[in-house]
This record gives C-alpha cells, sequence and structure tokens, in this order.
C-alpha cells in the first residue's frame, strides 16, 4: 500500500509544519563571481557585471516559484551574491565605486531579486587603495541603491584584527546613517561588520561570493523558529537532554526540505548546489521568533539569567540535526538573534529585559551576532568601533562568525521605537555605555592573531 | 533525486461526516489524476483521510489542483492540502 509508506502521524507534521508554523525556504541565494569582470574602466567593469548578473540569474525568480509550487512549501526570498566587490573594481583607477553598486543595483532590480549581497571588502590584515576605495563608497551606494548589501570582513582568528579598519567602520555606520536619516538610517540595516565572515553564506546583508567559490553556485537558507517552537512546547516538561534531542530532530527534518529544495533549484538552472545553511532566522511574524523559543524553555523572558544558556543549547542542536540531514551544511547554520525581527526580541528590548549587554553575551554562543539593534542616533563613532572591537574579539577567540549590524537612529534616543518595516521590522533604541572608547580606538594598529594552543 | 515522483499526498482534517471521499474523489477526478491509495485514522480527536495520488495525466498543473482542493475544503468546512510525495520522503526517509 503506497500511501502507508508514512505514517498519518509523519504527514500531519508536516503539514502542519507547513501550514501552521511558519516552515519555509527562506532563501534561495545564487552566488556568482565576478572575479572575470575587471576592466581598468569602472564603467567597463560595471556593464560586465550587470550583464552576467543577468544573464546567469535571469532565470533564478521563476526556478523558485515554480519550486514553491511544485512541492507546496513557500520560497521566500530569492537573492545573488557577489564576489567582494573591492576585488573586482580595484583594478580600475576610479576613485568611487558608487557606479558599480548602482549597476548591481539596477541588475538585481532587473532580475527580481530582493537584496544583492558583496558590497564587500576582506581588510582583515589591512587595506589595499580598492578596499579603501569601497569602505570609502559604502555610505553613499547604500543611501542610493535600494538592494545593494555591503560587509566587511575586519577580523580573522588567523589574522587578528585590523583595528584601523574597526575604527574606519564605526565612521562609516555613523556617516550611513547620516545619508539614510530620512529613513531612519535604514542605509545600515544593509552593512555587515565580520570577523570571520563565511564565504558561502546565503542570509543577508552578509552574503558575499568568497573568493574559493565556483563561477556560479546556489546555497539554499531554510528557517524554521515556528517549527522547534512547536515541538519544544509539545515537550512539556521534558529534562534538557530531551530538549535538545527534540531540537535536533526538528532541525534535521526542516534542513531536509532545503536539501529538497536546493537539489530540485540546481537542476532546474543547472548550477551546482553549494551548501544549505540552517539558520533559525525569525521574523516579525507571530510564532515566528527565536526569543519565544528561549521563553518556552523556561525564561520569563528573554535576556534575564539563563538566556545564555538556553541559547548555546537551542544554537548546538540546530547544527547537529542540520549536519546530519544535508550533504553540504555550510554558511552560518545556528540560531540568529535580531532583535528588530523577531517579536519576542522587541518586547524584552521595550521592557528593559534584554539590555546590550546580554545580547553581546548570547552572541558568544549564537551563530553570528549583534544584530539589527538600534542604538541612540548620538552614539559617537569610536563608541561603535567599540561595539565592533568587542564583537570581533569574541569571534576571534572563540573561532566563530561574529558581525555587527547596528543603526544608529539619527535624532532617535533611548525608548524610542524605529520602523524599519517589512522583514526588517521594528526596534526600541537600546542604550549604549557612554563612557569613552575614543583613546583605545584612536591607537589603531591590529590585534595579534590569538594562540591556539593552551586553550585551558 | 527531486522530481522522480508524480505522486502527491491529498490530507483531508477535520470532523467526520458523509461524502468527503465523494467529494475530493470528484475533484481529482475532474483534474484526470489517479486515486492510488486511501488511508483514514483518528488523531487528537480529528479525522484524518490521507490519500496517494498519481498527477503525472493529470490534465492541469499541481499549484491549480492544489487551489481547487483547498477550495473544495472550504466549502464542506474540512481543511483539505495537497503536497508533492517528495517532501515526505525528504523530512522522513533518509
Amino acid at each position: 500500500m503506497s500511501a502507508s509508506r508514512y505514517s498519518p502521524q509523519e504527514i500531519v507534521e508536516t503539514i502542519r509544519m507547513v501550514q501552521m508554523e511558519n516552515l519555509d525556504i527562506r532563501t534561495i541565494t545564487m552566488g556568482i563571481s565576478l572575479r572575470d569582470c575587471a576592466h581598468e574602466d569602472l564603467a567597463v567593469a560595471s556593464r560586465k557585471a550587470y550583464d552576467k548578473v543577468c544573464r546567469l540569474a535571469g532565470g533564478l525568480v521563476r526556478a523558485g516559484e515554480d519550486i514553491a509550487a511544485q512541492y507546496g512549501i513557500p520560497v521566500i526570498n530569492k537573492r545573488i551574491s557577489v564576489t567582494p566587490v573591492a576585488l573586482v573594481a580595484e583594478s580600475s583607477r576610479a576613485d568611487s565605486f558608487v557606479p558599480m553598486a548602482e549597476a548591481l543595483d539596477r541588475a538585481a532590480r532587473e532580475v527580481g531579486v530582493n537584496f544583492l549581497g558583496g558590497f564587500s571588502a576582506l581588510v582583515q590584515k589591512g587595506t589595499t587603495r580598492g578596499d579603501a576605495t569601497l569602505v570609502a563608497s559604502i555610505p553613499e551606494a547604500l543611501a542610493r541603491t535600494e538592494r545593494v548589501c555591503a560587509s566587511v570582513n575586519v577580523g580573522t582568528t588567523k589574522a587578528g584584527i585590523n583595528m584601523d579598519a574597526v575604527a574606519l567602520m564605526g565612521r562609516t555606520i555613523v556617516e550611513t546613517a547620516r545619508l539614510t536619516a530620512d529613513r531612519d538610517g535604514l542605509g545600515c540595516a544593509k552593512l555587515v561588520v565580520f570577523c570571520n565572515a563565511v564565504e558561502d553564506n546565503p542570509f543577508m546583508a552578509g552574503a558575499f561570493h568568497g573568493v574559493g567559490e565556483p563561477e556560479c553556485v546556489l546555497n539554499v537558507g531554510v528557517s524554521g523558529p515556528g517549527a522547534v517552537l512547536r515541538a519544544i512546547e509539545k515537550e512539556g516538561q521534558a529534562d534538557i537532554g530531551a530538549l535538545a534531542a527534540t531540537i535536533k530532530r526538528t532541525a534535521f527534518k526542516v534542513t531536509r526540505m532545503g536539501e529538497l529544495v536546493g537539489r530540485a533549484a540546481s537542476e532546474r538552472l543547472g548550477v551546482p548546489f553549494g551548501i544549505v545553511d540552517l539558520s533559525l532566522a525569525p521574523t516579525p511574524a507571530q510564532g515566528d521568533s527565536v526569543a519565544r523559543i528561549l521563553e518556552t524553555m523556561g525564561l520569563e523572558r528573554v535576556g534575564t539569567h539563563g538566556s545564555t544558556a538556553a541559547l548555546a543549547l537551542l544554537n548546538d542542536a540546530v547544527k547537529k540535526g542540520g549536519a546530519m540531514a544535508s550533504s553540504h551544511v555550510g554558511g552560518l547554520s545556528g540560531a540568529f538573534i535580531p532583535v528588530s525581527e523577531d517579536i519576542g526580541m522587541i518586547e524584552a528590548a521595550g521592557m528593559g529585559a534584554l539590555t546590550f549587554d546580554k545580547l553581546e553575551a548570547m552572541t558568544c554562543v549564537c551563530s553570528v551576532g549583534l544584530d539589527m539593534i538600534a542604538i541612540p542616533g548620538d552614539t559617537p563613532a569610536e563608541t561603535i568601533a567599540a561595539i565592533i572591537a568587542d564583537e570581533a574579539a569574541i569571534g576571534m577567540i572563540n573561532r566563530k562568525t561574529t558581525a555587527v549590524r547596528v543603526i544608529p537612529a539619527p535624532g532617535k534616543k533611548e525608548g524610542d521605537m524605529v520602523e524599519f518595516g517589512g522583514l526588517l521590522g521594528r526596534a526600541p533604541v537600546m542604550a549604549v555605555h557612554r563612557e569613552s572608547s575614543a583613546a583605545f580606538i584612536a591607537r589603531g594598529g591590529r590585534i595579534p592573531a590569538p594562540l591556539q594552543a593552551l586553550n585551558n | 533525486m527531486p522530481a522522480t515522483s508524480h505522486r502527491i499526498i491529498v490530507t483531508v482534517i477535520g470532523k467526520d461526516r458523509v461524502g468527503i471521499i465523494a467529494g475530493v474523489s470528484a475533484v481529482l477526478a475532474g483534474a484526470g489524476a489517479n486515486i492510488l491509495d486511501i488511508s483514514q485514522s483518528v488523531m487528537d480527536d480529528f479525522f484524518v483521510m490521507i490519500m496517494m495520488v498519481d498527477i503525472e495525466h493529470a490534465g492541469l498543473p499541481f499549484a491549480e489542483l492544489k487551489a481547487r482542493l483547498n477550495a473544495k475544503g472550504e466549502e464542506m468546512g474540512l481543511k483539505i492540502d495537497a503536497q508533492h510525495e517528495d517532501v515526505f520522503k525528504y523530512m522522513h526517509r533518509i
């Protein structure tokens, strides 16, 4: 009997995950190498980049929609990542790379993707002329484009932290906020500062197509906080070991959907399948919250004592379940804790249960970092640089990816609300320390790469 | 590998009543879809009917059939859904 291949429980579980628990494919991201688009004339390089993106990604949105229809699983976002633009545009003598950002923005609009990542530079050990030009172009590029996302990697475990770049990124974030002040500093929501950036991350705003990647590749990002939340609720008073096992099982099932969709998309587009990134990426929708998972484990509010332990358990179980489910798990894979995109985080931050410092502690054990946090508009650039330095240090020492995506909301002060709209959500402005870090940041130089032995 | 199967699984969840199989079968027959197997059970006080259906020779796209089944469900006060078999295969079997 064919229907009895699957038990009614299995079938109903799947239907419920898709229909009631927001299980979806969060993104199909096509990585495209632009290394062959370099040219001494930036206008020519930009045209080549535009043409290549349109040629390779022309069928991406259609393929995503077809697969969603075929399997009955929503594919929310179709996106593109490209080679860090600093590498591509450097051959030109141009003193601004904004025209290339605009060309990529046009290409993204042409093929119908909502974000294109890779207006990026990797400067963990030092800055080339092209890197410097790229970073200098970021504020204007993000103000003048709609879909382009920027990222800068300022540190790695192997290289240490480039503190000159950290200081520069503090100023760049302030300037980006200033140029998009009419939209509450929205430009900063499209700018990520990384330590240990990964080359195959399909999630925005930090996606770029690494130099070790092939010509073109498809990476899939699956999510599913809702499915994990429901599974934990059903466990009732189970002990922690049982909770971890439940999370693993759920993560496994969610990741299998990513594997299915990734293979189908790869076959349809004739592009190699890269990785599945299983990240619990919350959205502002009710029930699609990582904070609620932690609260269901027994915390009155996310941000209280115990939050770091609960998040560590969640993040690790998600990775274990995901790793079993796909032949190639990659990207960031874990739990994201963006503030503005998670209804539980928004509430906890608004009532003061979740503070900036607690968020920093939680980033030691989550998959990325300080994400989508609105801070007062008058926060000095040196303070933002010091926030970046702290976060990069956590990543460097713990051999993990960390990132900072903060928005110094122009004209806003602690307790005000900032509205970004859509998937970017809304955030209460959170307090940061008022004591100055300026003299520390002004020193410049590099934090040496850490010792990788004697770990006790 | 994906898309090797032409089978879908139709689920009907709700209160048991007369004419469920007839109603769903009529939609499937109208679409040229062939019912391979039917099973039913009661879970959490809800009636659950599961059909394995071959749509290889169906005269309309899966998304369209799914929409018709959803509509039939609303008409009958039931939750009717359809999902590609590969989804279950991938989620529950390695």
